[in-house]
């Protein structure tokens, strides 16, 4: 096995077990959305998916 | 009369030190941002080697991880900061070589760094102008890293092209979230450091270019 791959797996698994309680505690304690907060992400991110169609057509 | 005057004299104090961190901020990503193109430009320049960007990633972690939460309240953490961004556009050396390296490699960078500057100042534009507070997507965008690192782990040991697009794909939108999510906090105090907001920011931009860059890469009409 590649050598490499098994460094970016310790690094990956030590990355998940450092974001793990820093996420959980976040699920928890975030505030709830508010009507239309979700809308107010999701037209942007459209944006940015159609953006990034018409960069890929573009190259 | 006075509750007024305090209250006016409160709330314009907030405003200013809102408006501080934004400009301090936004200066300081812009020199940190110039400063990893200096050195990724270095280190295309000197073809360094694969395992350099590995290299470079382990050591701005350790340096995020451990020294920068002690040294952000510092002028210390201004020379850690240098570090990390440094280190981390160093370790591009090897990603900008292969990709420059392709038939329309210069159209390829050149259109995943117009893009991602694009994206940045667009999202982060419109979170500062619209005000809004976007601190309720944390859990979710927390929970969506942890799913996309374990994918990311998963696709070590899987040799699946469609998967590895489709963490691109994933992680150009989660970053797009994140640039919401770290500039609203700025303008509604969830982040009062300069420095933490900074390296927050520039993360998000660093990890929408490479995996816009590997989309292109792979998407291309050329590849």
């Amino acid at each position: 096995m590649d050598w490499s791959k098994i460094i970016w797996a310790v690094l990956l698994g030590a990355m998940i077990l450092f974001l793990w309680p820093r996420a959980k505690h976040m699920l928890k304690n975030s505030p709830k959305a508010e009507q239309g907060d979700w809308q107010a992400v999701l037209l942007p991110i459209a944006f940015v998916v159609g953006f990034v169609i018409l960069l890929i057509m573009m190259v | 009369m006075n509750r007024i005057d305090i209250t006016a004299t409160r709330s314009s104090e907030s405003v200013l030190s809102t408006n501080k961190l934004i400009k301090n901020t936004y200066i300081l990503l812009s020199m940190t941002l110039l400063f990893s193109a200096v050195t990724a430009t270095a280190s295309v320049l000197l073809a360094v080697p694969g395992w350099t960007y590995m290299a470079s990633l382990i050591g701005a972690m350790v340096l995020i991880w451990f020294v920068l939460p002690r040294t952000a309240n510092s002028s210390a953490g201004l020379g850690v900061i240098f570090g990390i961004t440094g280190l981390m556009g160093f370790g591009l050396g090897p990603i900008l070589n292969h990709y420059l390296s392709m038939a329309n490699g210069s159209q390829i960078v050149g259109t995943a760094m117009a893009g991602t500057g694009i994206i940045f100042l667009g999202l982060s534009g419109y979170a500062l102008t619209s005000k809004r507070d976007f601190n309720f997507m944390g859990g979710f965008l927390m929970a969506g890293l942890l799913v996309v690192f374990i994918a990311i782990l998963a696709g070590l040991f899987i040799d699946l092209p469609a998967l590895h697009l489709a963490i691109s794909a994933v992680v150009i939108m989660l970053m797009s979230g994140f640039i919401l999510y770290d500039t609203s906090r700025m303008v509604h105090g969830g982040e009062t450091n300069y420095i933490m907001a900074t390296i927050g920011l520039y993360l998000n931009i660093y990890n929408l270019f490479v995996h816009l860059l590997a989309l292109l890469g792979a998407l291309s009409g050329d590849d």
